[in-house]
């Protein structure tokens, strides 16, 4: 998926005497399409292995009929059967707003895969900025959810929307700082860079300030993504749903694929700023890849069906009266770590 | 320092009777100020089933399994209060045994029902785990029910003047067992719940009920105990056998959404330790006085009062001496928990109002009859 295949297709394109653009637009489709099949698949994966997980959690066994014994098919068949739901706009909303929010939000958290270590070779675009690119799309979302609460014309959801709104907004800065701290480290903004300064086992968690980077880093994503302690967006018990209670069949399907492409996204980016990404013996890099997404991917369901929620003003000031201060010290930390000329 | 003189409108929100935490068709009406509460209205009568007046029309004997229906998640407590008011119509002396099981199958449903709280006022926080591992405790006392009545929670064990049935075999033994079963799994609560930082931020210091208040109020059971009141049926007004058990009267004096909480929590551990104490001394004879088929209490009137896991049920019966009764009219504890709602939430945000009103523990069965 790097340069190799990419330089190798245009060659042969101009040697035909073709213009370029069609072979960029050929590449960039096909790539979307790889990025959108595989964050589907991965989709239904964490929605079986969420089952799974809060099964065990909570001595139960989870889905075990659809598609053998372990329920493997029943994420299938759930979206099978959102699917085939009626598509209810309700009469009061605001149609094309409506319409469009879901997309608004699944189309970010498509696009930050773009900038994805999979493993050495397979990146789709080495972005320069690739760390600020990664904020800055993954920052979009929270307007969709805006649009979905305001169109709903429903009190719930607006509430949820504003919810949303304000705790991604807080958390986003100390997000925004425990990456500020791999940058520093690294030298470098491109996500290649990052990992190349972690190569052979010199994990950034591994190294001294940047533990506290990853911790701030830990919490803030699993309020990036809505999960317990920080799921008041959806807050079952307070707002029903939040901001998608209006929204129905594919449309919540939407959401929910969007939110959990999200959860693989802050958990592999996770692995990629402090564990190495694809850095690893012996197995290929693609596995070691997985292997470490996955394993913040099942911390962090840990952590949802293990602790209650907070309150949306508790959120609020542990972000700004903890998270946001010990950030600027990590990152002042990091700074006097790197000026010394450490590692 | 400036104000800020942005105009604001409050917003009226109708919580319920569709919500997953009104535990029930409930409607709150919430006048909002952004997620501050400034006022909160209770709205009852969606499960309204007129089971007073239908009383007014069935025979002593057929009201006893519509009392199962007010309290549902304790329906042995209902029958007691209906019964005993007519056993006091009639004069009945209820035999030894048939008090000390009686107890049993009290102290077992309040375990049960508190077991249910604990499940739905976590679920109401979000730790959804918890509400599994509470309902998964509370399944061998509905297996003990299933035994004994035939019902898991609809039981209607109790008859004027004395049970239905007696204890089947193997039911002593499964007893015991259950009161070495639990407090191990109490304590596991301990430590998942109520020592967690997050349950504790969200419960202490929330939904002040002081004490004045609760009694204003009429509240009653674990509600008016989290406020630091000692009143307890079971021992200010003893009936069956709880003058000769030994129990403390669990009270906290925090107030608070935590104190309603602990106080039910330690009760369970209270419970174990009765049906221990009633299992021992369990005696032999009958379960049942010598009460004639068709029951026509003389003209007069009976008050049976009981301390349910929600607090003082009562049940007031009036006779003509027909074979139904003139009047039949029940003093449900949750109706009057209830109306303390408002006083709680006021100035709380959203997200509190669910945890107040998980924390005092409502039936709506109860609540509007």
């Amino acid at each position: 998926m790097s340069a190799g295949p990419y330089l190798s297709l245009t060659a042969w394109w101009q040697a035909h005497g073709l213009p370029l653009w069609i072979a960029d637009a050929i590449w960039m489709v096909v790539m979307a399409a790889i990025i959108t099949v595989f964050v589907m698949t991965t989709v239904l994966v964490l929605v079986w292995l969420e089952r799974k997980i809060s099964g065990d959690i909570q001595s139960r066994v989870g889905p075990n009929r659809v598609g053998g014994r372990f329920g493997l098919l029943q994420t299938a068949a759930d979206a099978l059967k959102l699917l085939m739901k009626e598509d209810i706009i309700p009469t009061g909303a605001d149609k094309i707003v409506f319409i469009l929010a879901p997309f608004v939000v699944f189309v970010p958290t498509l696009l930050v895969f773009m900038v994805m270590p999979f493993s050495d070779k397979w990146i789709v675009k080495d972005l320069n900025l690739g760390v600020l690119f990664v904020v800055a799309v993954s920052a979009f979302p929270v307007v969709g959810l805006i649009m979905a609460g305001w169109s709903s014309n429903n009190k719930y959801a607006i509430m949820g929307a504003l919810r949303a709104a304000a705790q991604t907004l807080s958390y986003e800065i100390p997000l925004l700082m425990a990456m500020v701290c791999v940058v520093v480290a690294a030298g470098s903004l491109r996500i290649g860079d990052i990992v190349d300064a972690q190569r052979g086992g010199h994990w950034f968690i591994l190294r001294f300030p940047l533990q506290l980077a990853f911790l701030i880093y830990f919490i803030t994503a699993m309020a990036e993504v809505n999960r317990v302690p920080f799921d008041l967006p959806e807050a079952e018990s307070e707002l029903v749903a939040g901001y998608h209670a209006e929204y129905s069949g594919m449309r919540f399907a939407f959401f929910f694929l969007a939110e959990f492409a999200h959860l693989f996204f802050v958990s592999a980016f996770c692995a990629t700023l402090f564990l190495g990404a694809w850095d690893g013996p012996v197995l290929p890099p693609v596995a070691w890849f997985f292997i470490k997404s996955y394993a913040i991917v099942i911390a962090i369901m840990w952590v949802r069906w293990t602790l209650p929620r907070l309150r949306i003003d508790q959120v609020m000031s542990f972000a700004w009266k903890l998270l946001v201060p010990l950030g600027l010290a990590a990152v002042m930390l990091t700074a006097l770590v790197r000026m010394q000329g450490r590692w | 320092m400036t104000q800020a003189l942005t105009p604001t409108e409050t917003m009226v929100l109708n919580m319920g009777p569709q919500h997953p935490s009104t535990h029930g068709v409930l409607r709150l009406q919430l006048t909002l100020d952004g997620e501050v509460v400034i006022d909160c209205k209770p709205v009852i009568g969606y499960l309204h089933r007129g089971i007073e007046k239908i009383g007014e029309a069935r025979t002593y004997s057929q009201i006893l399994p519509y009392t199962d229906r007010l309290d549902y998640l304790s329906s042995a407590s209902n029958n007691l209060a209906y019964v005993q008011a007519v056993e006091r119509l009639m004069g009945v002396e209820v035999p030894e045994r048939a008090k000390y099981l009686r107890v049993i199958l009290l102290e077992l449903n309040r375990i049960a029902s508190h077991l249910m709280f604990v499940a739905t006022f976590a679920n109401d926080l979000a730790a959804t785990t918890v509400f599994l591992y509470a309902l998964r405790e509370r399944e061998p006392i509905m297996d003990i029910f299933e035994m004994w009545t035939g019902a898991r929670l609809t039981q209607s064990a109790m008859r004027v003047g004395g049970l239905g049935w007696d204890i089947p075999d193997g039911f002593v033994e499964k007893a015991r067992e259950y009161c070495t079963f639990l407090p191990p799994r109490l304590d596991e609560y301990d430590r998942l719940l109520s020592g967690n930082r997050i349950f504790r931020v969200r419960t202490e210091g929330i939904g002040i009920l002081p004490p004045e208040e609760a009694i204003d109020c009429g509240c009653s059971g674990p509600t008016l105990r989290g406020s630091g009141v000692q009143y307890d049926l079971r021992r200010d007004e003893p009936y069956e056998v709880y003058d000769q058990l030994d129990f403390d009267v669990i009270t906290a004096t925090t107030c608070d959404c935590m104190g309603r909480y602990t106080v039910r929590m330690e009760e369970m551990r209270q419970s174990l330790r009765i049906v221990e104490q009633c299992l021992d001394r369990l005696p032999e004879g009958e379960v049942i006085a010598k009460v004639p088929r068709a029951i026509r209490p003389p003209a007069g009137e009976a008050y049976g009062r009981v301390e349910s896991p929600r607090g003082d049920f009562g049940c007031w019966v009036v006779s003509d001496g027909g074979p139904q009764p003139a009047r039949v009219r029940f003093r449900t504890p949750s109706f009057y928990n209830l109306a303390a709602l408002p006083r709680m939430v006021r100035g709380w945000k959203i997200g509190d109002v669910v945890a107040i009103l998980g924390s005092i523990d409502i039936v709506l069965g109860e609540v509007d009859r």
